[in-house]
């Protein structure tokens, strides 16, 4: 089912966006590579959502060109081989996790048996009967993660899944999505916890619309001289300017 | 079953789903027509004929109001709680929504005039000319056109009490305008000639024939036509409303 033909999951090039007149992309361009997770970093603000959005194509852009597994992101082709996870879950509260999902796998036309698996793979065997809205808010997020996993999707952007989760919660999905892109699935996941970076194969540091880095998190260490991301952050934070002007 | 009539289907299925569990809002759709027919029964009780003429026109209209409102507040919801992004990034097409939408509460609708056509030819003992199926049909035609002016507005309001709102400022002129309380060629002409124009003129213009008419003449049929393709129309401008990229 993987797709053969060669080239990077995704593509971006010379992207801008422009929202309410302020330009929330300049120009940016990014590679990920396929079966790899990529931690998509930067402070609240920074345009990750929007960079995620205009990878699903659900952004309008005013510039530049982002292809998606060859296709140019948001074909019709690809609306069954990318799973998106909003920030907010976005599941019908007044279901229950079982006709969410059943109603999104028949949406999708995943096999019969894919709701179950997805419902176990996020821990959520016990509340397959519960409303949406009676879950807590970290069990929302999972069943939105879950519908996004539903019909084995080659590429998964996930906006700060693990936002409000416990940290035993953030360890198992962290191991699950080193299990996806095990299996060869490309993961960009978004997340303002830049302790969460080691997990990743790759890391984009992103700020005010613009890539402050992209490369391994070792690589990241070794040329920032810092002890952890989040120094190496700042670091980059402090030359940038130099840099960019 | 192909897949686009899936999706459909299954849209259509997961809109009755939500409605079932949300029995009270079931039992208000199904029974407020009920009572406010009761109700004007008993305000007309020394003028059945009154009751005999008003009767079928609000057979007509409280479909409408009812399905308008209640579309709107749930095409808003999927709107603004995410999930109509999501169905977007899928292989969803926006007919099969829409479709899926008008499929559940066309269903309601159909479910609603049957108790109300029911309740006030049986118990409230309506005397019309015409047959009943017309009736009965003229009120689900109704009920879908709310249905389909609902969901057109729906993109039209960012929260659910503007969406609210849009009773009062779409349907309450159409009900004015209708020829209900002032027969329309009464009207001043820039009136005559808006109602001219307006749907609901047309719902209450064939609950009119069909009341005095023995029969289901052309225009009645005609009427109902244009009642049925201003349906369509607003169901194909709120398709035009479903952006899969937006701002």
């Amino acid at each position: 089912m993987m797709n053969s033909s060669g080239g990077p999951a995704i593509r971006v090039e010379e992207l801008v966006v422009r929202r309410g007149g302020a330009t929330v992309l300049p120009g940016l361009d990014l590679v990920v590579e396929r079966g790899s997770v990529t931690g998509l970093l930067g402070p609240s603000g920074c345009g990750k959502t929007t960079l995620l959005r205009s990878v699903v194509g659900v952004q309008r852009t005013a510039a530049g060109r982002v292809t998606v597994l060859g296709h140019p992101a948001g074909a019709a082709a690809l609306r069954d081989r990318v799973g998106y996870v909003t920030q907010a879950p976005s599941v019908y509260g007044d279901l229950t996790v079982g006709e969410n999902l059943d109603y999104f796998a028949a949406v999708l036309g995943a096999p019969p048996g894919d709701p179950a698996r997805v419902t176990s793979l996020v821990g959520l065997d016990a509340h397959r009967r519960t409303p949406a809205a009676r879950l807590s808010g970290g069990q929302r997020a999972r069943v939105s993660l879950a519908a996004a996993l539903l019909g084995h999707p080659e590429l998964l952007v996930l906006d700060e899944p693990t936002v409000g989760l416990d940290p035993v919660l953030r360890q198992e999905l962290w191991q699950l999505f080193r299990e996806l892109a095990g299996a060869g699935t490309t993961l960009l996941v978004s997340s303002h916890v830049m302790d969460e970076a080691t997990r990743c194969d790759r890391l984009v540091l992103m700020r005010e619309g613009r890539l402050l880095a992209h490369d391994t998190p070792a690589a990241l260490l070794a040329a920032t001289g810092a002890p952890d991301v989040e120094n190496a952050f700042l670091t980059l934070v402090r030359t940038e300017p130099e840099a960019a002007r | 079953m192909n897949a686009a009539t899936r999706r459909t289907l299954a849209t259509a299925a997961r809109v009755l789903a939500q409605l079932r569990h949300d029995p009270r809002t079931v039992a208000m759709l199904l029974f407020v027509p009920c009572l406010l027919l009761v109700l004007l029964r008993y305000m007309y009780d020394a003028q059945p004929a009154t009751f005999d003429r008003i009767g079928p026109e609000l057979l007509g209209v409280f479909p409408l109001l009812v399905m308008f409102l209640v579309t709107s507040v749930a095409m808003l919801r999927e709107r603004t709680g995410g999930t109509l992004e999501r169905l977007l990034t899928m292989p969803l097409g926006k007919l099969d929504l829409l479709l899926g939408y008008a499929l559940a509460f066309g269903a309601v609708a159909l479910l609603q005039a049957a108790l109300a056509s029911a309740l006030t030819l049986g118990v409230l003992g309506l005397d019309v000319a015409g047959p009943t199926w017309a009736l009965f049909a003229v009120a689900v035609a109704d009920g879908l056109l709310g249905m389909a002016l609902g969901l057109l507005v729906s993109a039209f309001a960012a929260t659910e009490f503007q969406a609210v709102q849009f009773l009062p400022a779409v349907l309450l002129p159409q009900l004015l305008l209708c020829g209900l309380f002032v027969p329309r060629e009464d009207m001043a002409t820039a009136l005559r000639l808006l109602s001219d124009v307006l749907p609901l003129s047309y719902a209450v213009d064939a609950m009119g024939r069909i009341t005095a008419e023995g029969g289901v003449s052309g225009r009645v049929l005609a009427d109902l036509a244009v009642v049925a393709g201003s349906a369509l129309l607003a169901l194909a401008l709120g398709a035009a409303t479903l952006r899969r990229r937006t701002d």
